[in-house]
C-alpha cells in the first residue's frame, strides 16, 4: 500500500500572536507539526505494520528551510520518504491544496492519503476535502477510528453533538484525523539518526504549474482581538453570588 | 445581481437557526436555498418567510444520514440549476465537511468560519478569526474569482426579517450511481443538546470539577436554559469526558452568547478557543485564575456550593 501523509507546520499553541506590518509578526514563533496532522503520521505508520511492504511518503509545502523540520520528524517518527514544496507562507488553502494534488500525482499514485482535519493557525478545515475533490477520490473528515481492507476503509467520524457514523470508502481515498484515532508515537532515538540520513526531495511551486497569482482569497487588515470590558465580580456567599449572576445574566446581558 | 443560494440544514422538521441567521446577510432579493434529503412543505414555508424565492429540494433514500459524496452531488445539481455564484452555509459539521470539496470542484474560492459578511453588486468582504481567535483579519475574494464558497459562524447573525416572498419549489432528479462511499451507520449521541459548534449557551467545567461524576452538576445547571456541556482540555486528557466535548485551540473554536467555565483556569489555548463568546462567567475558587481577564462577570467560590444554586435560581428565573 502507497500511503501520502500531508502535514503542516504551526506556530505552537502557547504561541502569543503579535501582528507585523500587513499579518502576523512570525519572529520568536516556536513551530511545531500541526497537533492533528500527528494522528496522521500516526496512522499511516499503523497502516504499514497492517500491509508490510506499504511506503509512507511525507509531504508539505511551505518555506522549506523551516517546513523541512517538521518532515524531519515524521520521518523520525517512520515515514520512509519526505518531499517539500517550497513556497512562501502566506498561499491560501486551494493553491496549497491544488500544489499538493499535483505533487501527489507526481509522486504517487497512493491508495491512502491521511492528513489532519484541520490545522490550528488558520482553522480553516478545508485542505483535505480540496485536495480529495482535486485527485477524485472519495474523503471522510475528522476520523476517529478507522480499519483497512484490500480495497476499502472503514472510518467512524464524528457528526453533530457527539453522534457517530461509520462510513465504507473505496481507495483510493482520502481520510482527515481527529483526536482520539491514535497515541502519536515519539521518534526513537534511531529514528532521528535514520531520519538525518533520508534526502528530502524539493518541488518547487512553479514546477507543477502554480503560483500567487492563481490564490482565491486574500486577507488583510490583521487585528488582535478589541480588549474585553474588565470582569464584574460578584461577592456574597455563594447563595448571594448566584441570585446576583442570574439577575444580571437575566436583566443586564439578556442572554438567559 | 449575484444570486445566492443557501445551504439549508433543519432538525425535527425545523430550519435550523444557524441557516436562519443566514438570510439576515442578503439584502437583496435573489436568494434561493438547496433542502436535501426532505421535501417537508414546512420547512419550504419556513424558508419562504426569510425571503427564499426558490427552494431546490433533492429528496433521495441515500440522504437519510449525512453522505460527503451525495451531499456533494446534490448541491452540485441544486448551484447550477440555479446559476448563483454565492454560496453561503453555517458551519455545521456537515456544511464544514462538503463546502471545501464543492469550492474545488467549481474552481471556487472558500472561506470558513466567518464571523462577519457583506455581499454587494460585486463583492463579497468578511472578517474571521485566525489562530483560534488570537487575531482576525478581513477577507475578500481576488478578481477573477466567479464561485465564492462562505461558511458563517452560527450565533454571529441577528435572526432575519420575516419577509412575505412568493416562494418555488422545484425538485431536482439527481444521480447517485457509483459513490464511493457508504454510510453503513449512525450511532447516536447520548446527549440531546445542541453541539458546541452551535449553541447558544455553553456550560464548560475544568480541573475544579475534580472528576468525571461530577459533570452531572453541570448537566443539571445547562438543563433550564438549554445549554450544552463542554470541557477543558485537561478534562478531556484525563479521560473524564469524551474527546468531542473538548472546546480550545485542539478542540473546538466556540463563540456562543453566553458561556460558563465552572472551575477552569483559563489556559492560552483554552482562551483562544472561547474568548470571542459574547457574555463570559467564570467560576473559580482562584481569584488570580486567567480566566477571570477574559470574564463578563466573575465569582470566586466554591464551585460545589455556587452551582447547585445557581441551578435553582435558572430554574425558577425561566419557569416564569
Amino acid at each position: 500500500m502507497n500511503i501520502l501523509v500531508c502535514l503542516k507546520q504551526v506556530p505552537d499553541t502557547e504561541t502569543k500572536i503579535k501582528l507585523g506590518r500587513n499579518e502576523i509578526d512570525t519572529n520568536g514563533i516556536k513551530w511545531i507539526m500541526n497537533p492533528y496532522d500527528e494522528f496522521a503520521v500516526e496512522e499511516a505508520l499503523k497502516i504499514k505494520t497492517q500491509f508490510p511492504g506499504s511506503t509512507v511518503t511525507a509531504l508539505s509545502l511551505g518555506p522549506k528551510v523551516r517546513v523541512t523540520e517538521a518532515l524531519r520528524t515524521a520521518l523520525a517518527m517512520g515515514a520512509d520518504k519526505a518531499v517539500v514544496i517550497d513556497a512562501e507562507e502566506t498561499l491560501d488553502n486551494f493553491v496549497t491544496a491544488k500544489a499538493l494534488a499535483a505533487a501527489a500525482l507526481k509522486i504517487g499514485p497512493f491508495e491512502i492519503i491521511l492528513a489532519g482535519k484541520s490545522a490550528i493557525d488558520d482553522n480553516s478545515f478545508c485542505v483535505g476535502q480540496m485536495l480529495a475533490e482535486f485527485l477524485g477520490v472519495p474523503h471522510a473528515t475528522s476520523i476517529s477510528k478507522a480499519t483497512y481492507e484490500g480495497d476499502r476503509a472503514l472510518v467512524e467520524r464524528e457528526i453533530e453533538g457527539g453522534a457517530r457514523e461509520v462510513l465504507e470508502l473505496e481507495l483510493p481515498c482520502l481520510l482527515t484525523a481527529n483526536r482520539g484515532l491514535n497515541t502519536p508515537r515519539y521518534a526513537s532515538l534511531p529514528g532521528i539518526m535514520r531520519a538525518k540520513k533520508i534526502a528530502i526531495e524539493e518541488i518547487s511551486l512553479s514546477a507543477l504549474g502554480l503560483s500567487g497569482a492563481d490564490q482565491k482569497i486574500k486577507y488583510m487588515d490583521y487585528q488582535l482581538p478589541a480588549d474585553r470590558p474588565s470582569v464584574k465580580m460578584i461577592q456574597g456567599d455563594s447563595g448571594q453570588q448566584a441570585k446576583e449572576l442570574a439577575r444580571l445574566l437575566r436583566e443586564e446581558a439578556k442572554v438567559i | 445581481m449575484a444570486t445566492v443560494i443557501i445551504f439549508a440544514e433543519f432538525i425535527d422538521n425545523k430550519i435550523k437557526k444557524g441557516t436562519l441567521e443566514l438570510f439576515t446577510a442578503v439584502k437583496n432579493d435573489s436568494v434561493e436555498a438547496i433542502l436535501l434529503g426532505t421535501d417537508s412543505a414546512e420547512l419550504v414555508q419556513e424558508l419562504s418567510r426569510v425571503g427564499a424565492k426558490k427552494v431546490y429540494l433533492v429528496k433521495d433514500p441515500v440522504l437519510k444520514n449525512y453522505n460527503s459524496a451525495a451531499y456533494a452531488a446534490a448541491a452540485t445539481e441544486a448551484i447550477k440549476k440555479s446559476g448563483a455564484t454565492v454560496v453561503l452555509g453555517s458551519g455545521s459539521m456537515m456544511a464544514k465537511d462538503h463546502f471545501p470539496r464543492l469550492a474545488a470542484r467549481f474552481d471556487g474560492g472558500f472561506v470558513g468560519d466567518c464571523t462577519d459578511i457583506q455581499i454587494s453588486e460585486e463583492h463579497v468582504t468578511g472578517k474571521r478569526p485566525l489562530y483560534s481567535g488570537k487575531c482576525t483579519a478581513n477577507f475578500a475574494f481576488t478578481d477573477k474569482v466567479r464561485m465564492k464558497f462562505i461558511l458563517m459562524r452560527p450565533n454571529q447573525l441577528p435572526a432575519p426579517q420575516i419577509k412575505k416572498v412568493p416562494t418555488t419549489a422545484e425538485t431536482l432528479p439527481v444521480s447517485f450511481e457509483g459513490l464511493k462511499v457508504r454510510v453503513k451507520e449512525v450511532i447516536q449521541g447520548t446527549s440531546s443538546q445542541a453541539d458546541l459548534t452551535e449553541a447558544a449557551v455553553i456550560i464548560a467545567g475544568g480541573r475544579g470539577m475534580k472528576g468525571p461524576e461530577n459533570f452531572k452538576l453541570l448537566d443539571a445547571l445547562a438543563k433550564p436554559i438549554h445549554a450544552t456541556v463542554g470541557a477543558s482540555r485537561a478534562v478531556v486528557d484525563a479521560g473524564w469526558t469524551a474527546h468531542s466535548t473538548q472546546v480550545g485551540q485542539t478542540g473546538k473554536i466556540v463563540a456562543p452568547n453566553l458561556y460558563i467555565a465552572v472551575g477552569i483556569s483559563g489556559a492560552i489555548q483554552h482562551l483562544a478557543g472561547m474568548s470571542s463568546s459574547k457574555v463570559i462567567v467564570a467560576i473559580n475558587k482562584d481569584p488570580e485564575a486567567p480566566i477571570f481577564k477574559k470574564a463578563t462577570y466573575g465569582v470566586v467560590g466554591d464551585l460545589f456550593e455556587i452551582i447547585p444554586k445557581l441551578t435553582e435560581e435558572f430554574t425558577a428565573l425561566v419557569s416564569h
